[in-house]
């Protein structure tokens, strides 16, 4: 602990002088100043703001971070990571893996649903681990995996894996720190989407009005009478799509709507579907089996036959609505902050959010800026997804993953295969569902397995700090390793542990379901117990 | 009495430490049980992809089957003119000749067939059928947990019986749907799977040593709960299980996993729910008539079942085996030699309580073009919650309906009276 001394008051020094900074010119305005009271209010030290931004705005430290955290401050690394400049990193990554410039269709032709073989999956999936392991702008990684979750498709459904590499490459990504209503849009129209959850063949039920034949100027033709195609069987309205749109994507599940409104958001999407069907082709809206009907959706008259902006209009509603704020701020709360999100904090998000018009960097910046964020009991508070937890460990350990599927392979058995939830809702955010009797073992034995060199792309050699502290004496390799990977945050149990390899409260027990054991021996020993420990399986 | 050796050498002696497995309090705290009774287990299969019902439960009495199917249909009994014919039943229906694993089953009136059941839902996309029928809400797309998991967040069968942290098992590498939600449950490919992967007992000690530490978060719980079940199983010893004299299991997977849940059924580990799948039902082409994949597939699943309940032997009065698949498939074979996705299918409920004597369940619909559903497939007549609801009611002891299966009210009547009590 020593060594930490030096960075400490220099930092105190930074973060006061950052109030007195912010305190002043821009006291005028309210919502600075909560800014500002924020930085003088935070309940954790210095180190445990460095641990703590790095596990909640990164997927934990690589060796160096927690160096340039302190050095540059805390809340200069923040405001970097929430305006990353990512267009040069694109380009490195797409001449990487060219898999990301696919289109469904390429993919399609390459590997015909007939011969059953997806190696671009496992590819995709390793890539999305590659780039949250690697990629510097750590934010970014984040957030992209909370809205590859929020909007979640399931590539197992048919078709739809086809669709996942331009859906992670061309919608979510670009998407993931802009404008909520330009995300929503650009889900609502992608093949994924569209395929994942029907809405592809929602058409006007019979009997209803639609639209002429041409997109163009459909609304000057006015109004034709539904004509049963005569391709294949005719279902009518589906509305898996328009469900979860309100009930998972915008207003959420208290959000006060009703089934009327679900038939009616149903009703203004129909027609939007895809140029070449189950080929998938792009978005096209097919003014023909739109239902041109008028609808009243969430109370509000939509007059009838505006065609594809009747769809648009009615993303813009609920983009805007005050209950997606607040369900919105609500999930990203969970994300960065705690399990059990701050009333206020989340009031403070949602109007972020509404005055920003949906702007996703802003509405983290009020939540990673607030003293609720730097609260005491924030920290630790979060239980690690498996995903979480390899990647941590890879960064941990300066691993490079191989970028073959073999690598998001270890994040499938550990319970969460990329693109591998079934429901719409995504997996889990509170640490409750990721702990169980069998998803405990399977994260000790992954920390095993990475000591044991025995998870691809991970090598204990090739960790900078590996051959280093295994020239030290065993104490300072105990002390090494609860440094470098658990932030030196560990109970002293743990600690006594790593050293002697007994507890010392179970001695005091004196239970006899624990025999006593031997200090563990060897760094991988060390590096094994650590990852398997309680404490990183939080972050 | 494993269940005793687990007692008093793990959690009881926690317990009086003050140290108690989360699994503990959380029963102690979140349950309702409904009745006392002995431990009773229910095993559900699922065949995913859609079995072709018509091949596996033959209705070799409908003139329009044969009809329907050129190449496809399974000989009656009578005329099968040196092939492999239906293995008859009730003069009606019959058992894919493949499936004579099943017959012996049938004459000691532990299988219950029920045909023309499956999901009101019209979807005929597997992903759609499949999980509707894992979280019990057809139609329902944003229902969050599996209905087995509901199952065990409100009820428990046996008052008199202790926690287990093996109550719910599903032999696959990923919690399945059916399974999904808030009670614990334990996912695996193998038995071997679950334990500390290293070298010595040293390290998993320490490990040990980390976990329990008096703290009660969640990871800390967990932890503690899991090196319990490691003792249970250990004390179990399942790696020493034989088969008894006589049973064999099929060498694939899907034997290997069903004699696996015997495995853990006979150690005493307390198994309430458990759980297997097995593939390759998707016959669009080539699915071959008596012989063929199809054929091969039904061998597998048959001899797999029906080794598992002579293994179980008297423990099937306490065990309920229920098979079900998402959909049926067409009625007419299609041009490539196999079927297409269709609509109602058949389930097989397999226990040593079946109500009265062997009789095949359900309306039977008919195969008449005017009969078919959409024109085109089995038409439905028993809802699957019909079949759960009792299953879960009668064996499991399951009260809250509504909770299990919510939107769905049909009343006890509408049952199929399969089995007694």
């Amino acid at each position: 602990m020593p060594r930490l001394i030096p960075f400490v008051a220099p930092l105190l020094l930074l973060g006061v002088l950052g109030c007195r900074y912010a305190s002043g010119p821009l006291a005028a305005n309210p919502d600075r100043t909560i800014r500002a009271a924020s930085a003088t209010t935070r309940e954790q030290t210095a180190d445990e703001q460095v641990y703590h931004v790095l596990h909640r705005l990164a997927f934990g430290p690589r060796p160096g971070d927690v160096q340039r955290v302190r050095s540059i401050g805390v809340d200069a690394w923040m405001a970097e990571q929430l305006q990353p400049a990512p267009d040069s990193a694109q380009q490195r990554w797409r001449s990487r893996f060219p898999l990301l410039t696919a289109t469904s269709t390429e993919l399609l032709n390459a590997y015909p649903p007939t011969e059953r073989q997806y190696p671009f999956l496992g590819e995709l999936s390793a890539i999305r681990l590659t780039r949250a392991v690697r990629s510097p702008y750590q934010l970014e990684e984040v957030l992209v995996d909370f809205w590859h979750n929020h909007f979640n498709v399931f590539a197992g459904k048919d078709r739809a894996r086809y669709f996942l590499v331009p859906y992670d490459a061309r919608v979510i990504r670009p998407y993931a720190m802009g404008r909520f209503r330009d995300l929503l849009g650009a889900v609502a129209k992608s093949e994924a989407m569209l395929y994942y959850l029907d809405n592809w063949q929602s058409v006007a039920d019979s009997g209803r009005p639609v639209l002429g034949p041409s997109r163009r100027g459909a609304a000057a033709r006015g109004i034709a009478t539904a004509m049963p195609r005569p391709t294949a069987r005719r279902r009518g309205l589906n509305e898996n799509y328009a469900r979860e749109l309100l009930e998972l994507h915008t207003l959420g599940v208290d959000g006060g709507y009703t089934q009327e409104d679900v038939i009616n958001v149903a009703r203004a999407l129909t027609g939007w579907t895809l140029a070449q069907g189950a080929q998938g082709g792009g978005f096209v809206f097919r003014p023909t089996v739109h239902d041109a009907g008028e609808k009243i959706i969430l109370g509000r008259r939509f007059p009838a036959g505006r065609g594809q902006a009747e769809g648009d209009a009615v993303l813009d509603l609920l983009a805007r609505h005050p209950k997606t704020a607040t369900f919105i701020a609500t999930k990203l709360l969970r994300r960065f902050v705690s399990d059990t999100p701050p009333p206020a904090l989340v009031t403070r998000a949602a109007t972020t959010f509404l005055e920003t018009d949906g702007d996703i960097r802003e509405t983290v910046r009020t939540i990673v800026t607030s003293p609720e964020f730097f609260a005491r009991r924030a920290f630790h508070a979060k239980v690690k997804s498996p995903f979480e937890l390899v990647v941590s460990a890879m960064r941990a350990l300066d691993a490079d993953p191989d970028g073959t599927s073999r690598t998001a392979q270890v994040v499938s058995r550990l319970g969460q295969p990329l693109f591998g939830h079934q429901a719409p809702n995504g997996y889990p955010e509170t640490g409750e569902a990721w702990m169980n009797t069998g998803a405990i073992l399977n994260r000790i034995n992954f920390g095993l397995l990475v000591a044991g060199g025995r998870v691809p792309g991970v090598r204990l050699a090739s960790w900078p700090r590996a051959r280093e502290l295994a020239a030290l004496p065993r104490e300072a390799q105990v002390d090494g390793v609860i440094h470098e990977l658990l932030g030196g945050f560990v109970s002293p149990d743990t600690r006594e542990v790593l050293r002697t390899g007994t507890n010392p409260l179970l001695q005091r027990l004196a239970t006899d379901s624990l025999p006593a054991a031997d200090a563990p021996r060897g760094l991988a020993q060390l590096v094994g117990l650590a990852l398997g420990s309680p404490e990183f399986q939080r972050r | 009495m494993h269940r005793r050796v687990f007692l008093k050498g793990g959690a009881l002696s926690l317990l009086t430490l003050g140290l108690s497995p989360s699994f503990l309090q959380r029963t102690a705290l979140g349950m309702s049980l409904p009745r006392a009774a002995r431990g009773k287990t229910l095993i559900v299969l699922f065949q995913r992809g859609a079995a072709d019902a018509l091949n596996v439960l033959v209705p070799f009495g409908d003139p329009a089957y044969a009809a329907a199917r050129p190449q496809l249909a399974i000989a009656s009994p009578a005329r099968r003119n040196g092939a492999l014919g239906a293995i008859d039943l009730d003069g009606f229906y019959g058992l894919h000749p493949a499936m004579a694993a099943f017959k012996p089953l049938w004459d000691q009136g532990l299988l219950a067939p029920i045909h023309a059941v499956g999901s009101p839902s019209a979807t005929r996309s597997h992903f759609d059928a499949q999980d509707y029928m894992e979280t019990g809400t057809p139609d329902r797309k944003g229902t969050a947990d599996g209905w087995l998991n509901r199952y065990l967040a409100v009820a428990g069968t046996c008052e008199a019986c202790p926690p287990t942290p093996f109550r719910a098992v599903s032999m696959t590498p990923q919690t399945p749907r059916i399974l999904e939600g808030t009670s614990a449950v334990v996912a695996m490919n193998a038995l071997e799977e679950f334990s500390i992967r290293s070298s010595g007992n040293a390290a998993e000690r320490r490990l040990e040593a980390l976990y329990r530490t008096g703290s009660a978060d969640v990871v800390h719980g967990s932890g503690t709960d899991m090196f319990e079940a490691l003792k249970v199983l250990r004390a179990a010893n399942p790696q020493q299980y034989q088969p008894r004299a006589g049973v064999s299991y099929p060498r694939s997977p899907f034997g290997q996993r069903l004699l696996q849940i015997a495995q853990l059924i006979k150690a005493g580990v307390g198994l309430e729910v458990a759980f297997a799948d097995v593939g390759g039902w998707d016959t669009h082409v080539n699915q071959g008539a008596a012989e063929g994949q199809l054929a091969n597939r039904l061998r597998d699943f048959s001899q797999s079942v029906a080794a598992l309940v002579t293994d179980l032997g008297d423990r099937m009065e306490d065990t309920v085996i229920l098979t079900c698949s998402e959909f049926g498939r067409t009625v007419r074979q299609n041009g490539t030699g196999g079927t297409d996705h269709g609509h109602a299918g058949a389930m097989f409920v397999i226990g040593g309580t079946l109500n009265g004597a062997p009789r095949v369940h359900g309306r039977w619909p008919g195969l008449a073009p005017e009969q078919l559903y959409e024109g085109r497939d089995l038409a439905l007549t028993t809802d699957f919650r019909a079949v759960f609801s009792e299953v879960a009611t009668r064996h499991l002891g399951a009260r809250d309906l509504s909770r299990l299966f919510p939107g769905y009210d049909a009343p006890a009547s509408s049952w199929l009276g399969l089995l007694s009590g």
